[in-house]
């Protein structure tokens, strides 16, 4: 087990954007999450990676308790992560960007292996030929690979993705599905947010599906999708209800 | 990418302007290159918290007055010589600085800003009432002190060379700095904090080390500075406008770029010691300095050598 | 004793009220725009000098010329705005900080080419007014009402009228306002020359207490800055509230220990609560 979340709360003024959430993830596997836009699962991830106090709970990586160490520390115990809306350091070009991740991350390298690095990682999620671009000079897409590349770079043990294909057309997201794929089979552990069902129903292990700050389903892919309390959730949002009931079809 | 060639031309261009004094013989020339020399000093370790980490220092100029004050207390009551006083000046403005900065450094933006003003402010105004170093009259050099220079001929020689040596030291330092490890974690903090944090960047150490390390340089520029003129007292030690004519140096040459603090330093003591020796605009100098000023932060905020490296891709790796 | 006390009272009092209206421009352009305003302190000396010629070229009293100014001001500041800042409103702090300190350095620049640096003051005999013992000028006694008039006419143009609520809105949210069709770019120009207005005014108040050279609004901008974080930025009630304590405490302190000191007293405050309570003192948050 790589990492456990136990009970975890995080409240912001009266709004519980995540109450009592416990789960677990093995090492190797792809726990895909799920859940309306508001559920929390942003919340989760700074959690997990120390953004923020949480308000009760534990979160232990590697059998080590984490709950209170700051996101450097917990970076540099191979904790890494893209974020919904990316933050590119603007101007660093893009190879230093993804340096600032090998050399501050887990991996601790020196700057000239840490070059080295980046060139491999953004060849690896097909940013080559890009490394002496300044990084806000990028488009989207780009900087969702920037941001994984960044992560990547770090050399991580558990890698959060959030959200990584919003947004992009149907070519690049089978292109970002490849690259998440490869690096499972490096053996990185990842959890991944995503909105897209198809999508995440096609590389998870796992799935666990968030709704108002509570873990309500979790399984198998096929399990949570057909879980009644997780399409009820999304009885809400009509194009989520859609997607996952032809997901559904698809499957059967 | 080819790296290090700033260097190549930087530091053989200051030896250059150094030399121009003792070579020519001319007192003028050196009162003027002491000035560039220290100017560059200052707005190269400004730019090491400013430019590289982000952090605007409103009032650095309070590190010069303290390492001013340090080093002239103990040349003055011990008899030590200018060298190692004028290193524990620096040190002690680094300290200070490290100890500031933890609780300063905490501060965002325009608070940061405001609460480096009100640190100069407070220390001026505390100097002010310390009566062991002189209160708001300050402290004096009687002649004898510059005696073990040879006379104070001699001494302002000496001072000459040392502030020269201090800004070659500042140079390197702020350039090895930029291209390290260090310096690329401080330049992911001044682009985004809290991605670099995320990144595994120890911001807090970072930020106050990067404060310390800016402190130092101008400590010891004070030394030498207060050292030649024989006295030193708060209104000139914290005195606020220079501060912001540290900050004005380095916008004009090119913010975080090492080139381009030299650069800014030396336009604007240029510029500065035109506009003062001519007559029609003598009077003048500080409503034109308020004009220029104005115009680089509206139509050409990435400074003088900023802009040359978007225009010119091939200089861009000589312009570090 | 008892009288000693008294006055410092009801003087700190009266200072601070015009610290008050002294700091509330640049309390309302910081949280209105989030522009540290560094001209501040030179439009509050430019205040100074037009009381200056309302006396000496015009034989106005400084109490009624003040509308007149407060008027010009409000243009002067809007013209400010549109040259030095619209730009670069949503830029970097940095850039409005340099921007806001490069116009300072051409008006204290010009004013010192045209009026040198040689104190100056105005002499307005209005009598005094003696309570408990207390002689207190009248001047100073007009100058605290008249700020605390200034400070009722900012609340009721930001609570009643249309264009003080859109100033409000788009302090809150620019954007929003923006879509709310409110035009941000005049909004934010009329903040920003109503906080220039404020600043004028008070320096054509305080130029009937106390000389002043053009160099004079720098002692008033640092103290605003005190005043600012002391009473919270965005809250007009905050920065008179912050006066007073300012003003209570230069007047009071002094009782006890030595004047010289009151500077270091301020600054210092000033640093500890930025780091303790960036949000200043009084405020909500
Ligand atoms: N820093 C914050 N401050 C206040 N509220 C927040 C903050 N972050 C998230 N929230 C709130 O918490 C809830 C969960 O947000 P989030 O985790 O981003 O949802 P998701 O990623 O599932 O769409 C939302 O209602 C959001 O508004
Ligand atoms: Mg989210």
């Amino acid at each position: 087990m790589i990492l456990q979340v136990e009970d975890v709360t995080k409240t912001f003024g009266g709004l519980v954007a995540l109450s009592d959430v416990t789960f677990q993830v093995e090492e190797g596997e792809i726990l895909g999450i799920i859940g309306p836009n508001g559920a929390g699962k942003t919340t989760l991830f700074n959690a997990i990676s120390g953004v923020f106090k949480i308000d009760k709970g534990k979160v232990i990586f590697k059998g080590k308790e984490i709950t209170k160490l700051p996101p450097n520390q917990r970076a540099q115990l191979g904790i890494a992560r893209t974020h919904q809306i990316v933050k590119p350091l603007d101007d660093l070009s893009v190879v230093e960007n993804v340096m600032v991740g090998a050399c501050f991350g887990k991996g601790n390298a020196g700057l000239a292996s840490a070059r080295r690095k980046a060139g491999e990682v953004l060849e690896f999620v097909g940013l080559e030929g890009k490394g002496d671009v300044l990084a806000g000079k990028l488009n989207v897409p780009e900087k969702k690979r920037l941001e994984m590349a960044r992560a990547l770079a770090s050399d991580p043990d558990l890698l959060l993705l959030d959200e990584v294909l919003a947004g992009l057309n149907p070519a690049e997201i089978s292109n970002m599905l490849e690259v998440v794929k490869a690096i499972r089979n490096k053996g990185i552990t990842i959890l991944m947010i995503e909105h897209l069902m198809h999508a995440i129903m096609n590389v998870s292990d796992r799935v666990m599906a968030l709704v108002y700050g509570r873990k309500i389903s979790e399984g198998t892919p096929k399990e949570v999708a057909n879980d009644p309390q997780v399409v009820e959730a999304y009885l809400g949002d009509p194009e989520l209800a859609i997607g996952l009931l032809k997901d559904k079809r698809g499957r059967g | 990418m080819e790296r290090g060639k700033t260097l190549f031309w930087l530091i053989p261009f200051l030896v250059f302007i150094v030399a121009l004094p003792p070579v020519t013989g001319s007192v003028t020339l050196r009162e003027g290159i002491f000035l560039i020399l220290m100017y560059v000093t200052l707005a190269s370790s400004l730019n090491v918290i400013m430019g590289y980490t982000g952090y605007v220092s409103f009032g650095h100029i309070v590190f010069y007055g303290i390492g001013g004050y340090i080093s002239f207390y103990l040349m003055l009551r011990d008899g030590m010589h200018l060298i190692p006083a004028m290193i524990l000046g620096g040190i002690g403005a680094a300290l200070a600085a490290f100890a500031l900065g933890e609780a300063v450094l905490r501060l965002r933006g325009a608070f940061f800003a405001i609460a480096t003003i009100g640190v100069n402010e407070a220390v001026k105004a505390l100097v002010n009432n310390l009566n062991f170093i002189g209160g708001a009259e300050g402290l004096f050099f009687n002649f004898s002190v510059y005696k073990a220079y040879g006379g104070a001929a001699r001494a302002i020689w000496f001072s000459y060379y040392t502030m020269a040596a201090v800004t070659l030291i500042t140079v390197v330092a702020s350039y090895l700095i930029k291209m390290s490890k260090f310096g690329l974690g401080l330049r992911a903090i001044r682009e985004d904090e809290d991605a670099a944090i995320i990144l595994g960047v120890n911001a807090k150490r970072y930020k106050s080390l990067a404060y310390a390390a800016s402190a130092f340089f101008p400590g010891m520029a004070g030394a030498v500075f207060f050292f030649k003129a024989g006295n030193i007292e708060p209104h000139d030690a914290f005195h606020l406008i220079k501060s912001i004519e540290m900050i004005f140096m380095v916008m004009l040459g090119g913010y975080g770029n090492v080139a381009g603090a030299f650069t800014g330093a030396l336009v604007y003591e240029r510029l500065k010691g035109f506009l003062l020796v001519n007559p029609l605009f003598k009077n003048l100098h500080m409503a034109i300095s308020g004009v220029v000023l104005l115009l680089i932060v509206l139509f050409m905020p990435q400074g003088i050598i900023g802009f040359i490296r978007e225009k010119s891709k091939k200089l861009r790796g000589v312009l570090e | 004793m008892l009288a000693t006390w008294l006055g410092a009272v009801l003087n700190g009092t009266l200072l601070g009220l015009l610290y008050g209206l002294a700091a509330i421009g640049l309390n309302l352009i910081w949280g209105v725009m989030n522009v540290i305003n560094l001209s501040h302190g030179a439009f509050i000396a430019l205040g100074m000098f037009a009381a200056y010629f309302m006396v000496h070229s015009f034989h106005l009293s400084p109490f009624i010329g003040v509308f007149a100014v407060l008027v010009m001001g409000v243009f002067l500041g809007m013209a400010t705005y549109f040259v030095s800042l619209h730009r670069i409103i949503s830029a970097p702090e940095l850039s409005t900080l340099l921007a806001t300190y490069s116009v300072s350095l051409v008006i204290i620049g010009l004013g010192t080419f045209i009026f040198t640096t040689n104190p100056r003051a105005i002499d307005v005999r209005m009598g005094a007014l003696s309570i408990g013992g207390t002689v207190l000028p009248m001047t100073r006694v007009l100058t605290g009402l008249f700020s605390v008039g200034f400070i009722l006419w900012l609340y009721y143009f930001l609570y009643r009228t249309w264009s003080g609520k859109a100033i409000r809105a788009v302090s809150m949210n620019r954007d929003a306002a923006e879509l709310m069709g409110i035009n941000t770019t005049i909004t934010l120009a009329l903040a920003f020359g109503i906080g220039v207005a404020l600043a004028m005014t008070a320096g054509v108040l305080a130029a009937t207490i106390f000389p002043f050279t053009i160099l004079s609004g720098g002692g008033y901008e640092l103290k605003s800055f005190v005043i600012c974080v002391l009473g919270g930025l965005g809250s007009p009630l905050g920065a008179m509230i912050g006066g007073l304590i300012l003003g209570l405490i230069e007047n009071l302190i002094t009782l006890q220990i030595p004047t010289s000191y009151v500077p270091f007293l301020e600054f210092a405050i000033l640093v500890f609560i930025l780091v303790v309570r960036p949000t200043g003192l009084l405020a909500r948050r």
